[in-house]
Order: structure tokens, then C-alpha cells, then sequence
């Protein structure tokens, strides 16, 4: 018994030890197993997880390059930089907008404008990791989101540099303005090669010299190399290449002759070009009414931009560049260049008007703008008292391809070249043009009373106020053409270095010299008594020609009589004048339109007036506004 | 030299008492495996140096038990084994009808001001009532006593997985299972079982993206539990929620390389890409910061100590020692094993600790438990015999 039990103890414990053996066994192998797994790891794919370890850990953040500075010809800032703080929320990390947003109005003021442009945004910018709800914190409200940040995970303060326009409405056409990088533009950016130089970039340049320019503004983008750790929280900077700030520009404009021509026009509509006729360099660019860009910065409100886009004033349209008017009168004196430089009159041919025209075949008469007509007209007469029966008979005379050939070179029908994107190319009308503008057979043929409209720059006639100025500045200049620029120089801060721009003259028309003379004698006496912008000139200091213009803004009936006072004003005719001072020596020519202005002799001139007294003279209109730039609002 | 000599006699049998039913070899093994783990627990926890005061509290407590337990000779342990299993069922019972639900699972008990897991408790409770079992019918071992042994196993197990926990069901399960194999269950009823499951889990790789599509819900599986494995079986298909943890703590073992990143230099642990990197997945930051030297001297240390445990069970007085013994050694096997084959993506993401290594007071005194239990049985291996 004793020696079965003994049996059964060593039988049992001999099982036992081969149970044990096996779980050793067991133990090996899975050690084994996972000594394996260690080393597949860290020798076999460990350049492939260091790899991934330093991807987790290092992160390339963008350094945004300050956008470079707008200058004035006189170093007046008209866009310049100032840092503030935005709050800003990552959409993809709030679990509920709405219930956030509402939490964070209880401890700062997030109107109802603030919420309508956070969804524009959030439309607008569907790629965007971060959506401001509240730009320009003050330092009270830093401190009470710092205080509860924890409580909003996915809303972050961030220091931002925003754009200021200290100068508001001033200019604002010509400066333009900054808005939100959208989705399309980082399409064009993309399509471009500049994407990655925007990397961390929130604005590009919207319209007027800050889209022109963007390229020269924006800089290079820098980067650091930044630890973070698993919150995307950055611990610290292991190397940084500091971004290259975008380069100032100084214009050829100067901001207090605008703000002058600005306030010439009063209440009405309409648009002035400054051009200084011997460098091409733009002085004034106006379009009535302007705004404020400063609206634009960071992303406009849906309240204002709906605002700004249903007055009926049209603020937003620069009609300096895109609007296209008939230009009236003010053709005439190239008319009468062009006479003399085809041959087709002489300074001497006198006509006897009787205030109308006939062409033959043609039973309606053209009027004259006189009824009764002006008598015996010469030339030099035709342009003083703007006698259109005299440019009737050139039309009639002169073909008008011919015509069109001889106005391209003073840029009528094309596109200046100003630095400003989005000029419109107005209508030189010659028979190639209306045969790509009409699709009808009888619609294309061009006819003599074509040609007879367009004499008097009415009819298919369309230009630019750039396009006036800039031919007045060529005949000022008799002939040689420096193509028009805003921008002056483009300084890169880091290096320097000056790029000039437009300084050559681009082309010199084959004019001759008597001829031009001849015409330029004729405007000056145009501001002189008898001529039709006398009164706007009486007690000058100085001599200036100019050329008034009144084009019509809706067609009168035959017999049918215009009479202003009966006239709903959006009908009213379209005022222009032309302009170069001074005389001898021009240094400033004009182009001028003022919409449903009536007269350009009574409303358009007179502006011409305060802005050469101002650029000549140094006379400041008494109700013009400060221009300190230090005055104006951080806002 | 004579003062001190008279009075060193007294002293000597203090220490006599105090440390004689120490074994030496196994305290040394498990102090350098503390070590190691302590000073990775250092640099784990650099952000919250409190966590390293409180685990110096764990192990004094540790050492505490672990010594209380080396002085309680097995026949006691033999005479608590059915109590103890019996209370720890009527707790599972009432953590089930009264339990606290956290993270959406009832494991939690309230008694009085403590809260505690009475799961946890079965990780000892069920070798040493399964040791109990078969050293009582010792003499009979039949079919109908494995039957029976896996009815005592069953129940509690069933309890914990339906808190639902599944990684304690399992390490329940597998403690009693060790008791019972080392009884000498017989292989015919093994290897079928091993087969079986080996064959599934080649399955499941086989088939991983059409039973993985989350559609498909598996039987007896909650979503959560589909989900741990589905993120192990291929972690890239979320890498920011599920899949986070392993993704992460591969990146820190790879990137270790062999010599490691240095002590408190691993980026994935001080960037906190690693989650719970001072509780189950500290291993992941022992790894980074010591490479794959450090995972060898670590995998031989618990070599040792499991060898140690091993050669204690073999050399045990009964049946009830040998088998408490074995299967207690087995269960610290079964944690390193499935913790390091977790953090190393391997095995699923179960709630098991490294042992000696991670932060927790529980899972220390249950391992130095065991290792205080260890020493009795070895203390007491020759009781029966003389």
C-alpha cells in the first residue's frame, strides 16, 4: 500500500515535472516570439519608425513675411501693418459650433454680424483648418478666454497682422484691399507654384494695387522647425529660415491731390485720371463714390458687402478703369489732329454752320449741339466753341478705319497697360469691330452715318476716364507715350534694391509739330472767355487747355428738345472734360467724367479747376479733411 | 567586540524570524525587475512626479503582504482556498445585481468606503481553490473531477465577461486553466482545444476585412471587444481613435532601435504620444528609451524569476503546493506576456499590466503575493516529507 501510494506519488510528481517542462517550453517559445517581434521592430524596420517618430515630432510651421507697405509719391502710408489677436475656431475639432459659439458670447461680445460672417467664411472656405469668429480681441477679452481656454478645446487665440488702410475711402480704388484666401484662389495658387510660399498666409490681394502687386507684397514665406508634442502643442524651435518680408511700394500718386479731386466731385458720381504727362506716372486716380476697405480685411460682413453690392451708386465699380462712356467732345480735338495729319483740312477750312447737317441720301439732319449754329467756323473755332457740324464733315471725309487707325495710337480701343488690373478696352468702332459685334449681315455693314455718331464721340464710341487722360497726357506730351503706371518703385527692404518702374517712354507717335500746336492753341483758348469752359477758368494764374464733352446718356427723338430740369437725373447726359496744365509745359493732364453731370463745361471743368489750383498752386479747398495717417483709427 | 557580540545574538534571531522565510533568489530577481521598472515609471511620469511617491507607498505594501504571505504556511492557504473562492463569487454576484457602472461596464463594488474589483481578487482566488480541488481528490482524479473543476472555473469566468471584462475573463480563466493542466488534464482534451484555437486565430487574420466591415457583429462579442481586435489585426484603419494606442506604442519600440534613446530621451513618451504610458503601456517607453538590449535584459530577468517559480513548483511538498505554485509563476507569465505582446502590437489591447513595471497599487500586491506565497511553499517544501 505504502509502496503503491510511493508508486502513485512518483508517477504523479514525474507527470507533473513533464507538465512543468512543457510550460517551460511554452515560456520559451513565447519569449522567443515576442524577442522576434522586438527585433523585426527595432533592427529590421527601425529606420522606418524613427522615421515615423520624428514626423510625430517635428512639425515644419510657416513664418508669414509682413505684407510690404503702400506709400504715397510724398512717403504718406496709405496700407501699412498692425498686429492683433483673433479668436478662431477649428471647425473640424468642436464637437457643436452653435452650442460653442454660444458659450463663447457669454464672455465676449460676438454679435450677430460677427456669427453671419463666421458662416460666409466657413462657406467660403472650405479648406481652411481655422475660422475667426472674433477679430481684433481687446486685451480684456485675451485675458478672459485665456483664463477659461481650457473649457474650449478647438478655439484658439492666434496673433495675426491685419491690414490697415489708414486712409479710408481715399483712394481706395486705386489701393484696392486684401480679403480671405478662398478656395478658387488656392486652386490659381496652386495652378501658379506659389501655394507653398502661402502656406500659413490668410489674405491675398483682392483687387486695385494690392491684387496688381501681390507678388512684390506678399514676400516669402520662412519656416521653423517646431517640436510638438501629442496636442499639437509646439515645445520648442529646433531651426528656423526667416521669412522675407514683400517689398514697400511707393506710388506715383499723391494722396493729398487725390483726396482734393475727391472732394471736387461733391455728391456726384463719376471718375478723375491724373496723369503727369512726361513720365506716365498716375497722380490722381478717382471714382466716386469710394469705400472703405478697411471693411475687407479679415473677411467683409455679410451686412456691409450686401450693402455695398445693392447701392445703386455702385461703389465698388472703379470707374476710373471699367467704366466705359461715350466720350463725347472731348474726341474732337484728336479729330482735328487727325484732319490735319491726313490731310483732310487745313487749320484755315472754315465751314458756315447752320446748326445741323445733311447726308446726302440720309433725310434726318445731324444737329448741331447749338441750335442756329455757330456762323463762319475755322478749326481753332470748331474746337473753342466745340462746333459739331465741322466734325460732321471730317466724319464724312475721313474713312473710318483710317479714323481708327489714327486713334489707336492715342490708346483709344485698347488697354492703357496701367499696373491696376481690370481695365476695360472702351470701343474704337471701325468696320473689323462691327463685324465681330453684330452677328446679322445688315447689322454688320458699316454705314456713313456710323462714321458721322462717331465724329462727335458719340454712337459706338466708348473710352475710359483712364483712356481720356492718358490721351490728353499723349498730346500734351506732343506725341511721345509713356505708358501709364501707379506704382513709381518697388524697394526690397531686405536688400535694398530698387526696381523702377516705366521710366522709358514707350512709343513717340509721327505727329507734326505745327499741327499739334496748332490743336493744343485751340484747348487753351477753350479756357479762355469764349470758350466753353471760360467760366470754370476765369482769373487763372496759369494757362491750361482742356476740352469739355457731354455725352448723352439716353438717345433724343427728332425734334425732341433736351431739357435737363425735365430729366429723371439718372438720365441726365454724363459730363466730361480733358485737360493739361501747364500750357507750355504740361505737367498734369486730366481725364474726366461725371455721371448724369449735365454740362461738361459747368460740372466737369470746375473740378479740373480745383485740382490744377491745388497741383499748380498749392490752394487747398477749404472743407478738406485732415490726411494724418496716425489720425486715423485702429480700426 | 563581546558587548556586541552578546548583543548581536538577540538581534540575529530578530532577523532569524523576520527573514527566514525569505527566499532570496526570487526577491533579488523581482527588486531588479522593480528597479527597472521604477525608473522607467520615472521617466513616464515626469509630468506628475506624485504617481512615483504613491507607487513607493504601492511597494512598501507590496513588500508588506508579500511578507506576511511568506510567513502563512500552504495548509493554512489550503484551509482559506473555499472560503475565499466563495466570497469572491458572492461578490461577483453582487457586482452584478448592485455594481458600479464605469466606462459602461459593471465591475466595481462599494464596501463601505472602499471601491474595489472583486474580479481582480479571482486572479488568486481561482488557482488556489482549483489547487484545493484537485489536492482534495487527489487520489480520484477521473473525467468527472475535470468536469467539475471546469464548472469552479466556469462560473466566476462567466460572471467577470459578462461585466463585461473580457482580459480578466481571460486571465481567470487561463490561471485556472494552468491548475488544471498541471493536474494532468489529458492531452486528448488539450490539444483539440489548442488546435481549435490556433485555427481560429488564423481565421480571423485570414478574414480580417470582411468580419471586421462594421456591419458584421460577432456573437457573444460586444462592439468594443470586435473592435480591439479588428484595430489589432490592422491598426491603420484608425489611426486617430482605436488604432491610436498600438500605432503609437510600435512607433516608440521601433524607433528604440537596439541601444534605445537614452533614459528620459524617448520622444514618443515625453511628446505624450503615448497613452496610459505609465499604467499598461509602460513598456512601450521602457522599449523606446532602452532598445532592444533593455527588452533582452528585461525578458531574461523575468526568465529567472519564472524559472525560479518553476523549479519552486517542482520541488514543492503537495499537491496542492506544486499546483499553487505552477500556476501563480504561469499567471506572471501570462501578464508580462500579453502586456509585451500588446504594447508591441501583437496580442489585443487588454487592460493587463506589465508586473513589477507599470503604475498600480492592485496589480503589485497581486504579483508580490504570489511571490510572497512562492516562498512559503518553497520555505515549506519539506514539511510533509519529515
Amino acid at each position: 500500500m505504502a509502496l503503491a501510494d510511493f508508486k502513485d506519488t512518483s508517477q504523479e510528481l514525474h507527470r507533473f515535472h513533464g507538465r512543468l517542462a512543457v510550460a517551460g517550453v511554452v515560456i520559451f517559445v513565447c519569449f522567443g516570439l515576442l524577442f522576434a517581434r522586438f527585433t523585426w521592430l527595432q533592427v529590421v524596420q527601425h529606420k522606418y519608425y524613427q522615421t515615423k517618430a520624428e514626423d510625430n515630432r517635428i512639425s515644419v510651421v510657416p513664418v508669414t513675411p509682413s505684407r510690404g507697405l503702400i506709400l504715397d509719391r510724398n512717403g504718406v502710408v496709405l496700407a501699412r501693418n498692425y498686429s492683433a489677436y483673433t479668436l478662431e475656431i477649428y471647425p473640424q475639432r468642436v464637437a457643436s459650433l452653435e452650442a460653442t459659439i454660444n458659450a463663447l458670447a457669454e464672455m465676449i461680445e460676438i454679435q450677430p454680424k460677427d456669427r453671419a460672417r463666421f458662416r460666409k467664411l466657413r462657406q467660403e472656405l472650405k479648406g481652411a483648418e481655422s475660422i475667426p469668429i472674433k477679430t481684433r480681441l481687446s486685451d480684456e477679452e485675451v485675458a478672459r478666454f485665456s483664463a477659461n481656454a481650457f473649457r474650449f478645446p478647438g478655439v484658439e487665440i492666434k496673433a495675426r497682422l491685419y491690414r490697415q488702410y489708414p486712409m479710408g475711402e481715399v483712394a481706395s480704388h486705386v489701393i484696392g484691399y486684401i480679403g480671405r484666401i478662398n478656395d478658387a484662389d488656392l486652386v490659381r495658387l496652386e495652378e501658379e507654384g506659389e501655394l507653398r510660399n502661402y502656406k500659413g498666409t490668410d489674405n491675398i490681394g483682392r483687387i486695385g494695387i494690392e491684387a496688381s502687386y501681390e507678388r512684390d507684397l506678399h514676400g516669402t514665406t520662412g519656416s521653423a522647425q517646431v517640436e510638438i508634442d501629442a496636442g499639437g502643442r509646439g515645445v520648442r524651435t529646433l531651426s528656423s529660415t526667416a521669412p522675407v518680408p514683400g517689398k514697400n511700394l511707393t506710388l506715383t500718386l499723391d494722396i493729398r491731390l487725390q483726396a482734393v479731386a475727391e472732394q471736387a466731385f461733391g455728391k456726384f458720381r463719376g471718375a478723375l485720371v491724373a496723369i503727369d504727362p512726361a513720365t506716365g506716372g498716375v497722380l490722381a486716380l478717382v471714382s466716386r463714390p469710394g469705400y472703405d476697405p478697411n471693411l475687407f480685411v479679415d473677411g467683409i460682413d455679410p451686412v456691409n458687402w450686401e450693402a455695398l453690392n445693392t447701392d445703386p451708386a455702385k461703389p465698388l465699380n472703379n470707374r476710373a478703369l471699367t467704366g466705359a462712356y461715350p466720350p463725347g467732345s472731348t474726341i474732337k480735338p484728336f479729330y482735328a489732329l487727325m484732319a490735319l495729319e491726313l490731310g483732310k483740312r487745313t487749320p484755315e477750312y472754315t465751314i458756315n454752320d447752320p446748326g445741323f447737317f445733311t447726308l446726302p441720301g440720309v433725310s434726318r439732319p445731324f444737329r448741331d449741339w447749338k441750335v442756329g449754329g455757330h456762323g463762319a467756323v475755322n478749326m481753332h473755332k470748331s474746337i473753342v466753341v466745340s462746333c459739331d457740324t465741322y466734325y460732321y464733315g471730317i466724319a464724312q471725309d475721313t474713312d473710318i478705319d483710317a479714323v481708327a487707325g489714327f486713334m489707336a495710337g492715342f490708346g483709344f480701343g485698347s488697354s492703357t497697360g496701367l499696373d491696376i488690373k481690370g481695365e476695360s478696352k472702351g470701343v474704337l468702332p471701325s468696320r473689323a469691330w462691327k463685324k465681330a459685334r453684330f452677328s446679322k449681315p445688315e447689322h454688320q455693314r458699316w454705314y456713313v452715318g456710323d462714321s458721322i455718331s462717331v465724329g462727335i464721340g458719340q454712337g459706338y464710341s466708348l473710352a475710359t476716364p483712364l483712356q481720356l487722360a492718358f490721351s490728353t497726357a499723349i498730346l500734351a506730351n506732343d506725341g511721345v507715350v509713356f505708358k501709364p503706371h501707379i506704382v513709381k518703385h518697388v524697394d526690397d527692404v531686405a536688400t535694398g534694391e530698387r526696381r523702377v518702374i516705366g521710366a522709358e517712354p514707350a512709343r513717340t507717335l509721327k505727329l507734326s509739330r505745327r499741327n499739334v500746336d496748332m490743336v493744343k492753341a485751340a484747348l487753351v483758348d477753350v479756357t479762355r472767355p469764349g470758350g466753353t469752359a471760360a467760366k470754370a477758368f476765369a482769373g487763372a494764374e496759369y494757362s491750361s487747355g482742356g476740352k469739355t464733352g457731354t455725352a448723352q446718356v439716353i438717345g433724343m427723338k427728332a425734334g425732341e428738345k433736351y431739357d435737363a430740369s425735365k430729366i429723371e437725373e439718372r438720365f441726365r447726359d454724363h459730363a466730361l472734360y480733358i485737360a493739361f496744365a501747364p500750357a507750355d509745359k504740361p505737367t498734369i493732364a486730366l481725364g474726366i467724367l461725371v455721371e448724369n453731370g449735365g454740362g461738361g463745361g459747368s460740372t466737369a471743368a470746375p473740378i479740373a479747376r480745383t485740382v490744377f489750383d491745388y497741383f499748380l498752386l498749392g490752394k487747398v479747398p477749404a472743407t478738406m479733411p485732415s490726411l494724418d495717417p496716425d489720425a486715423a483709427e485702429g480700426d | 567586540m563581546i558587548g556586541a557580540a552578546t548583543a548581536g545574538y538577540p538581534l540575529e534571531r530578530i532577523w532569524q524570524r523576520l527573514a527566514g522565510n525569505i527566499d532570496w533568489t526570487l526577491l533579488l530577481i523581482a527588486l531588479t525587475i522593480l528597479a527597472l521598472g521604477t525608473i522607467t515609471l520615472y521617466s513616464a511620469s515626469y509630468e506628475n512626479p506624485a504617481r512615483l511617491q504613491a507607487q513607493m507607498v504601492n511597494v512598501a505594501v507590496a513588500f508588506g503582504v508579500m511578507w506576511v504571505a511568506a510567513q502563512v504556511p500552504p495548509q493554512m492557504l489550503m484551509r482559506l482556498a473555499v472560503p475565499i473562492y466563495l466570497v469572491g463569487v458572492a461578490l461577483l454576484v453582487g457586482v452584478a445585481l448592485a455594481g458600479e457602472v464605469v466606462n459602461g461596464a459593471r465591475r466595481w463594488l462599494h464596501v463601505g468606503v472602499v471601491r474595489f474589483q472583486p474580479s481582480e481578487m479571482m486572479k488568486i482566488a481561482m488557482p488556489l481553490m482549483l489547487a484545493w480541488f484537485f489536492h482534495r481528490y487527489e487520489a480520484t482524479l477521473k473525467l468527472r473531477e475535470f468536469v467539475a473543476s471546469g464548472v469552479i472555473l466556469m462560473v466566476p469566468a462567466f460572471l467577470i465577461a459578462r461585466q463585461p471584462d473580457l482580459g480578466t475573463a481571460l486571465l481567470v480563466t487561463s490561471a485556472g486553466f494552468y491548475v488544471i493542466f498541471l493536474a494532468g488534464l489529458s492531452w486528448r482534451l488539450i490539444l483539440p482545444v489548442a488546435i481549435a484555437g490556433i485555427t481560429a486565430i488564423g481565421l480571423l487574420v485570414f478574414f480580417e476585412k470582411q468580419i471586421c466591415q462594421p456591419e458584421v457583429s460577432w456573437p457573444g462579442f460586444r462592439t468594443y471587444q470586435k473592435n480591439r481586435v479588428c484595430t489589432l489585426l490592422d491598426p491603420t484603419t484608425d489611426p486617430l481613435g482605436k488604432g491610436f494606442h498600438i500605432i503609437q506604442s510600435t512607433i516608440a519600440v521601433g524607433s528604440g532601435g537596439v541601444t534605445g534613446k537614452g533614459w528620459l530621451e524617448g520622444t514618443q513618451t515625453h511628446l505624450e504620444f503615448i497613452p496610459e504610458r505609465s499604467t499598461d503601456f509602460i513598456f512601450a517607453v521602457y522599449s523606446e528609451e532602452f532598445g532592444l538590449i533593455g527588452n533582452g535584459v528585461l525578458l531574461v530577468l523575468y526568465l529567472l524569476l519564472l524559472g525560479r517559480g518553476l523549479y519552486i513548483a517542482a520541488g514543492a511538498a503537495t499537491f496542492f503546493s506544486r499546483l499553487l505554485a505552477g500556476a501563480l509563476t504561469l499567471n506572471i507569465f501570462t501578464y508580462a506576456f500579453v502586456n509585451m505582446g500588446m504594447v508591441s502590437g501583437i496580442l489585443p489591447v487588454v487592460g493587463v499590466p506589465l508586473p513589477m513595471v507599470s503604475y498600480g497599487g492592485t496589480a503589485l500586491v497581486t504579483i508580490f503575493l504570489s511571490i510572497g506565497i512562492l516562498m512559503s511553499i518553497h520555505r515549506h517544501r519539506k514539511l510533509v516529507q519529515t
